[in-house]
């Protein structure tokens, strides 16, 4: 038992392709045959990883889910940055250059849209909360468009480290949320096609919950949504702490 | 079919220094854009490699398990994400996480239905 212990220990990235495996496995059999295919296998399958991430949150008590486990800390190589990138950037190979060209105009229409609706929206709700001074409105503002341009803007404007941490814990629930909800919605909205993905990918912005959303609704649209949203944190991070904090601080006074 | 990877990690690498480059130069600490712009060099260069024969078949198998392997590397980030932290930051942050994403799929739809090129 300790011999195999020490195998898993040793081996964590191959150990997070066998969970993934079964897990989809799992999934993909529930879905085609309990639930007739109305949800898709993947989007059940994100949706219990979430879980997880949850449980292995409480169990672990640390900031990786459920990579905090010893066992499962292969998922964090699996799902970190550096594979997720690769693998958003090989969709594009079944990507028309030609479509992504012809819907260049409305990405970027929906790219300033997004970051002012989730900007304006953040603000109000902290608002609402009783924040009052400029610089935590305009942190958690940020928060709400990602978990990294809440950070990013609230160093810049020297926020505590309190609402600092409050934005990175929205934009995570951010990123949840679009998970969860694009599979959902994606039918009564009309996101079905490339054009509509692009658009799409620019008004969520936050590059994983777009592509994990995507991913469960129709994988054949993730790389015309992550070709946007991968701009959006960026033009956040230069929005967010400037243009914006001086709008805001104008209008608290 | 290594021939393939190289050409999709040449892209990667290109589109990520593209982003830090435009990030220094907008004067952010963050990589903007690069996964896009990696996008567009893949997709720029199987282009220009199809058009002179450089091409090949098992070029593609690289990429395409990849491609492939995307949904497991997006499940296994949702298990690796801090989701007990997300839910216990506080009712604020749950709110401004949940309400904003709400309104987007409104201001989408409204946004789509002005836009022919959407429905492509």
């Amino acid at each position: 038992m300790n011999d195999l212990m020490q195998v898993l220990d040793k081996n964590g990235l191959i150990v997070a392709f066998l969970l993934v495996g079964t897990l989809t496995w799992i999934t993909d059999w529930f879905s085609k045959k309990v639930l007739n295919s109305r949800i898709p296998g993947s989007a059940l399958a994100i949706f219990l990883a979430l879980f997880f991430g949850y449980l292995g949150g409480v169990f672990g008590g640390g900031e990786k889910g459920l990579a905090d486990l010893q066992l499962f800390k292969g998922l964090s190589v699996l799902g970190g940055s550096m594979f997720r990138d690769f693998a958003i950037v090989a969709t594009a190979i079944g990507a028309s250059f030609v479509l992504i060209k012809k819907s260049g105009i409305l990405g970027l229409i929906s790219l300033v849209l997004g970051i002012g609706v989730f900007f304006i929206a953040g603000v109000g709700l902290a608002w609402a909360f009783g924040y009052r001074d400029a610089v935590s409105l305009c942190t958690i503002g940020a928060g709400a468009c990602t978990y990294i341009v809440g950070p990013v803007t609230g160093g810049a404007l020297g926020a505590s480290s309190e609402v600092i941490a409050l934005s990175i814990g929205t934009g995570v629930v951010k990123t949840i949320a679009v998970t969860i909800f694009t599979p959902i919605l994606a039918k009564k909205i009309g996101l079905k096609t490339a054009g509509s993905a692009m658009a799409f990918g620019g008004i969520m912005g936050t590059s994983s919950g777009v592509a994990a959303g995507l991913a469960a609704t129709d994988p054949r649209l993730v790389p015309y949504g992550a070709v946007t949203a991968t701009f959006y944190t960026g033009l956040g991070c230069l929005v967010c702490p400037s243009v914006f904090y001086l709008f805001i601080k104008i209008l608290v006074g | 079919m290594i021939q393939g990877l190289a050409v999709l990690s040449f892209s990667f690498l290109l589109g990520m220094w593209a982003g830090e480059l435009l990030g220094t130069w907008l004067g952010i600490d963050a990589n903007v854009g690069g996964v896009g712009f990696a996008m567009i060099f893949l997709l720029l260069l199987a282009e220009t490699f199809r058009k002179n024969g450089w091409w090949k078949k098992e070029f593609e198998f690289g990429i395409e398990f990849w491609n492939k392997l995307y949904i497991p590397v997006v499940i296994a980030m949702a298990a690796s994400l801090n989701v007990k932290s997300a839910l216990s930051a506080g009712t604020l942050a749950i709110l401004a996480g949940i309400v904003p994403v709400l309104l987007a799929f409104w201001v989408f739809k409204i946004l789509t239905k002005s836009f022919p090129a959407a429905h492509e």
